[in-house]
């Protein structure tokens, strides 16, 4: 499963945002820095939250921001952002957020499956532990890339029982 | 048998609740079809479903736009969890 595009313009390390609503605009900013967005798209991922509450902290720890296709989703993109500290996001089980993935895809059906690649990366216990303290991008691009370089054989080796 | 994971808008969260609760169902040994879906569209998606798969934060919300149902509806904390999924599946279907 291929992940949506992740630019080096699109990861943000140790972002100094206290409050969730900086935390996510931070991801805002990365998908529009990266050209996958334009501005207004940061706004309805906020409205996301601000609608059905913190259900996007998904795992301990880890925020997935994204709100539904539309006229500002210029193209299929990902975020990773940092936290320099913990933020509570206002989820009983999973705060407090270290890191906020950014999602913008354009349409709903056809993107069920790269963001399903998504499980790949984070089902491994320790990504989201290597992600908030990764100290360079490429720290971060070993993280998300990993599931890629198994992918052909992840079924035999990347998913142990 | 059919699995509805729901999330609110159904194009991220309830993706990857979906592939994992696949994963978990594979590990199982059991088969089911497993649909994502909005919060808008349950009533219809989850129409013939034995279980709905959700977030505790929305699980409130999800009982409330289905109204009377033969599903249960299944609370997941941590969507990267195959154990959790597992073992919360596996009570419910087992």
């Amino acid at each position: 499963m291929t992940l949506p595009p992740l630019p080096d313009s699109a990861i943000v390390l140790r972002d100094d945002a206290t409050e969730w609503r900086a935390a996510v605009r931070a991801a805002g900013r990365a998908l529009t820095r990266s050209g996958a967005t334009r501005e207004a798209y940061t706004d309805r991922m906020i409205g996301v939250l601000e609608e059905f509450g913190a259900y996007v902290v998904i795992a301990p720890g880890l925020a997935l921001a994204h709100a539904r296709p539309g006229p500002d989703v210029v193209r299929n993109g990902l975020a990773v952002v940092t936290l320099a500290e913990p933020v509570p996001f206002g989820h009983p089980h999973n705060d407090p957020v270290r890191v906020v993935v950014g999602l913008a895809v354009t349409g709903a059906d056809e993107h069920v499956a790269s963001v399903a690649g998504l499980a790949n990366v984070f089902n491994e216990r320790s990504a989201i532990e290597r992600l908030a303290s990764a100290a360079t991008i490429a720290d971060v691009r070993d993280v998300l890339d990993g599931a890629d370089r198994t992918a052909p054989s992840s079924e035999a080796t990347g998913d142990p029982a | 048998m059919r699995i509805v994971a729901v999330c609110g808008l159904g194009v991220g969260t309830s993706a990857i609740l979906k592939a994992n609760a696949e994963r978990a169902l594979d590990r199982l040994g059991l088969t089911a079809d497993v649909d994502a879906s909005d919060l808008a569209g349950i009533a219809s998606a989850a129409a013939d479903a034995q279980v709905v798969l959700t977030s505790t934060e929305l699980a409130a919300r999800v009982r409330e736009a289905l109204g009377r149902t033969w599903a249960e509806i299944i609370e997941v904390e941590n969507y990267f969890d195959v154990d959790e999924i597992g073992r919360k599946l596996d009570a419910s279907l087992g």
